[in-house]
């Protein structure tokens, strides 16, 4: 259809004339093409690196809070100190103390949202399939494309930053509500570095000054590699590093003004990274819009693609507003005065409220530059962000599964239409309902009403996908691919998630399990139930094509069957604890008569979710070891009907395809009459086909 | 204090049993949907495993099907939406004769006061049979006031008055949880509700008798920080100003309740009565949210009373 131009020199357009340099990229350095690379591919590949690397990050907390939560303190006997980090930290028996269990599952949460599912759906899957599902060379933007990854690198540094801190990491939970994200944290000052990159009274620690300074070299040298044109190549290099160098000091010092303790380090993180996020967005959706291939029409997308073109649109909606709540949060967060954090008075003051009782203040009046905020304000703006969020979460999701469903049932997939009109469905009530997650604020109850219809009524476009991918299993002949389990598994876990969510949303009944276990049952049989075990999906189905090497279908099931089984083990008993009105975020529950009851289902779930982290060497083992020993993926290992599989070789050269592909079908012509393999690729012509009416 | 295992919290208030009852109705719905759809995935992930020589029916969709299950959950959820909001509805809306009792949180414990004057800390004796009005408010940070064993629960916000409301319906100890996460010791603000028969109540709340009723030191207050020495003469009168409706100089007519006493007291200039000049400073930094709670009970208290 529409073919615009390739932006870049260097990398061929569409055009059929240019099929014939298709490999002419000799001149791509290793550099460009492997490191600072504006291939989507690699971008990809990079996003996936960068997301799995937070996902051990983030899954060593989440042990860290089952150890936690199953032997809380000392008084239990046999005792079960924290090993290894116990002694390291020098706790006293070797128990963590309250303040430490507030910082671990605030990033926790921080992590594997912002950090793990949101670049390993978006960041990924986005990145490597678009272009090549709708067969484009590559993104409308690809240099923006490769700024979205690497300036997603310094605010994963920033945000672990807050570990180095004396005062730790934040610990306002990963929603942040001031006026508890407001107060200060003690922020000790650190080890001391080179004087050029440390600023005066300043709070880090060598290792967090030497760490941010390589995310921020890389970010400012990604530029200059594409944007320094000096003369010969060295001397392009030798001013690239110098650039690099000297932007790195300037934003290694403005960053650590800026970010003094570890929750100013949370705001500034999650502000930054919400640019990586919008660069995405908006080449997504140019590229969807303006580079697919002739024939490819809006109704012959993919799931998968209308689902990141969906969730694009609410990237870009919603990201602004989190960026403007997070930069008055860091604006409040900041202490007017010549030392970091030597003064009281504050530079704004959008959510503290008049009287309010600030630590080492007292009661705050005029003069202290507090008073006059409101205190949902943040509650509001937060949400309206975070909600959308959710979704942007579970539809790539959504789109991945039913591609991978529709493959292995050997079937179109059912209802492609509804899919679509429900996930726009999803996407439309996901800005209307942010205020239920504040029903019990103090919000007024009419208001909270409407937030309950509309919040209620995204049961109805999720029936409709979940009905639709039983419809798609109906009559199929299903090969039982891992990737298949991990997609039928996300139906499953997504039913127990959605269902879950009824009962947040029946407002009577929200007033009782708001804040207890039930929630966080709830968003972990979303998240890690539905997002996760689609991208482990995702990532067993397409590993041939990014990697060009098949992985191992044994382990692959070892490790979706444990998953599996060890994930159940571990949320579903937290609906129980919910409902019996156990609180969440508590550092321990044996100070309350009843709850102490409840250790040795704690202790049971711990032991689950251990096992479930365990459960994953099995996938880095395939990971790693398919990549150096798995057999050659050929270019259509699933024999599926999409342009990826089709059209180029496993993995795709620079470019992606040979010649401009021309697509003559839907995207999922499986047993087609027409053709006798059971699948139809798109862009293979077939003599009758405009006389075919496809059953109903 | 119930101290054995529970699968579900004892039913003590008058909210109890209308939300288990739904929660029930939910459950059934949910429950039979959940095992509904995994035997759908079982039976049909059996039945069409891959077999040589099958072909599936390359069938597209089913417009019949697809509004089954579209106009089925539609019509569910709003029989929820109906059942649960009547419900959330009148948890929010306390009755006229309900007793007040204040709750001030701070990091890390409750202060309640009851309208006699009797204090509590992480504790609240209630008696058996009355509504019971809780005006909460938080200094520093926001909590939650969760009782489970009554099935509600209400934030408490600094810089505003928030309202919860119940009808204790069975005599014992039940649990007072914080449920908004409020900072390190957030584990450790627990308490105690005591229902106790409205005799038991009255002797309780006439006991140690030290802590003088609200409006009394309301009252003092009111001509400690020289109130009196402007109101009713250059500012407005204070009598029966508590529920009435103000006019404001910018033309607007507000209602005179709790949190818009408290924003007079703290912001005086947010608001102007019609026909009187912004002359009032401020009390912020000056007064401590029970003080403020304090002032309101004796404005309150000039009820029915002869400007």
């Amino acid at each position: 259809m529409t073919a615009i131009p390739h932006p870049l020199p260097g990398v061929h357009g569409h055009d059929e004339a240019h099929g014939a340099h298709a490999h002419g990229h000799e001149e791509l350095g290793f550099l460009k093409k492997y490191i600072f690379s504006a291939d989507h591919k690699i971008i990809g590949i990079q996003f996936l690196f960068m997301g799995l690397f937070f996902m051990i990050v983030g899954g060593l907390l989440a042990m860290l809070i089952r150890w936690q939560l199953a032997w809380p303190d000392a008084t239990l006997t046999p005792g079960h100190p924290v090993p290894i980090l116990g002694k390291l930290m020098g706790w006293s028996n070797g128990y963590m103390p309250p303040d430490f269990y507030t910082m671990v599952f605030s990033m926790h949460a921080t992590i594997m949202i912002f950090f793990v599912i949101i670049p390993l759906l978006v960041g990924t899957f986005g990145n490597y399939l678009i272009p090549l599902k709708i067969g484009a060379g590559d993104m409308a933007f690809p240099f923006l494309n490769g700024l979205a990854f690497w300036s997603a690198l310094p605010p994963g540094s920033i945000m672990l930053t807050g570990f180095m801190l004396a005062g730790g990491a934040a610990a306002a939970g990963w929603t942040s509500y001031p006026p508890l994200s407001a107060l200060s944290e003690n922020a000790g000052v650190g080890a001391f570095a080179a004087n050029f990159l440390r600023i005066e009274g300043s709070t880090w620690p060598t290792a967090a000054v030497v760490m941010n300074f390589i995310a921020m070299f890389l970010f400012c040298a990604y530029m200059c590699a594409y944007y320094v044109h000096l003369g010969p190549k060295v001397v392009n290099v030798v001013a690239s590093i110098i650039l690099s160098v000297l932007g790195a000091v300037v934003l290694e010092r403005g960053v650590q003004h800026v970010a003094w303790d570890g929750q100013s380090c949370w705001f500034l993180s999650l502000f930054w990274l919400g640019f990586s996020s919008l660069m995405g967005a908006v080449n997504y959706l140019t590229t969807i819009i303006k580079l697919r291939c002739p024939g490819m029409t809006m109704f012959r997308l993919p799931l998968s693609v209308w689902s990141l073109f969906i969730t694009s649109v609410l990237v870009l909606l919603a990201t602004p507003v989190l960026a403007s709540v997070l930069m008055m949060n860091l604006l409040e967060h900041q202490h007017i005065g010549a030392s970091i954090a030597g003064s009281n008075a504050r530079f704004a003051s959008f959510f503290t409220p008049y009287n309010w009782f600030d630590q080492g203040v007292g009661f705050t009046g005029a003069g202290q530059n507090s008073g006059g905020g409101y205190v949902l304000l943040h509650q509001h703006l937060f949400w309206f962000y975070s909600h959308p969020a959710v979704y942007i979460m579970i539809l790539p999701a959504m789109g991945m599964v039913s591609d991978i469903m529709a493959v292995f049932a050997r079937k179109p997939i059912f209802g492609y239409r509804p899919m679509v009109y429900a996930m726009a469905g999803i996407a439309f009530l996901g800005f209307i309902v942010w205020a239920h997650h504040m029903f019990q604020s103090g919000m007024n109850p009419t208001l909270g009403t409407t937030f309950a219809v509309s919040t209620i009524f995204i049961a109805v476009p999720s029936a409709i996908k979940t009905f639709n991918w039983l419809g798609t299993l109906w009559g199929g002949n299903i090969r039982f691919t891992t990737a298949m389990w991990n997609a039928i598994a996300f139906v499953a876990m997504f039913v127990i998630g959605g269902l879950s969510g009824i009962f947040m949303a029946s407002t009577a009944i929200d007033v009782h399990i708001h804040d207890t276990y039930f929630i966080v049952a709830h968003i972990h049989y979303v998240l890690f139930g539905g997002s996760m075990f689609g991208i482990w999906g995702a990532i067993y189905f397409w590993y041939p094509k990014m990697f060009g090497r098949m992985m191992n279908e044994t382990l692959g099931k070892i490790h979706f069957w444990l998953s599996f089984i060890f994930f159940n083990g571990t949320f579903f008993a937290m609906h129980i604890l919910g409902i019996s009105g156990f609180p969440r975020r508590i550092a321990s529950y044996l100070g309350y008569e009843t709850y102490a009851h409840y250790q040795p289902m704690n202790e049971f779930i711990s032991i689950c979710a251990f096992a479930l982290g365990l459960s994953q060497i099995f996938f880095v083992i395939n990971f790693i070891g398919s990549w150096f020993f798995g057999p050659k993926a050929p270019s259509n290992p699933w024999e599926a009907t999409t342009l990826e599989w089709n059209d180029t070789t496993s993995p795709p050269p620079h470019g992606n395809f040979a010649k401009v592909p021309v697509v003559h079908h839907g995207p999922y012509e499986y047993s087609n009459p027409l053709v006798e393999e059971d699948w139809l690729p798109q862009t293979r012509y077939v003599e009758g086909q405009e006389n075919f009416r496809p059953a109903h | 204090m119930d101290k054995q295992f529970q699968w579900w919290p004892p039913q003590a208030s008058n909210f109890a049993p209308p939300v288990d009852q739904l929660y029930l109705f939910l459950l059934a719905v949910t429950a039979f949907f959940t095992l509904l759809i995994f035997a759908c995935i079982v039976y049909l992930a059996l039945k069409y495993r891959r077999r040589r020589g099958r072909r599936p029916a390359p069938v597209q969709t089913n417009h019949l099907l697809e509004i089954t299950w579209t106009a089925i959950p539609f019509a569910l959820t709003l029989v929820m939406f109906f059942w649960a909001s009547g419900l959330f509805v009148r948890m929010r809306e306390p009755p006229a004769d309900a007793m007040q009792i204040d709750v001030v949180a701070k990091q890390w414990m409750w202060k309640v006061q009851h309208p006699s004057g009797r204090r509590e800390i992480d504790e609240l004796h209630v008696p058996l049979g009355r509504p019971i009005k809780l005006d909460m408010t938080s200094e520093a940070v926001i909590h939650s006031f969760f009782l489970p064993a009554f099935r509600t629960k209400q934030d408490v916000v600094p810089g505003a008055y928030n309202i919860e409301w119940f009808t204790p319906t069975r005599v014992g100890e039940y649990h007072l949880f914080c449920a908004e996460y409020c900072g390190t010791q957030h584990s450790k603000m627990i308490g105690r509700v005591v229902v106790q028969t409205p005799a038991e109540y009255q002797a309780w709340v006439a006991g140690t008798g030290v802590d003088e009723a609200p409006a009394v030191v309301g009252a003092r207050l009111f001509t400690q920080f020289q109130c009196n020495t402007c109101h009713g003469q250059r500012a407005p009168t204070l009598a029966n100003l508590f529920g009435s409706t103000v006019k404001l100089s910018d033309g607007a007519a507000i209602t005179a309740d709790d949190n818009y006493l408290r924003e007079s007291i703290l912001a005086p200039r947010a608001k102007i009565v019609a026909g009187y000049q912004p002359l009032m400073p401020t009390y912020a930094g000056q007064l401590t949210e029970e003080q403020v709670m304090d002032l309101i009970a004796y404005i309150k208290s000039l009820h029915n009373q002869q400007p």
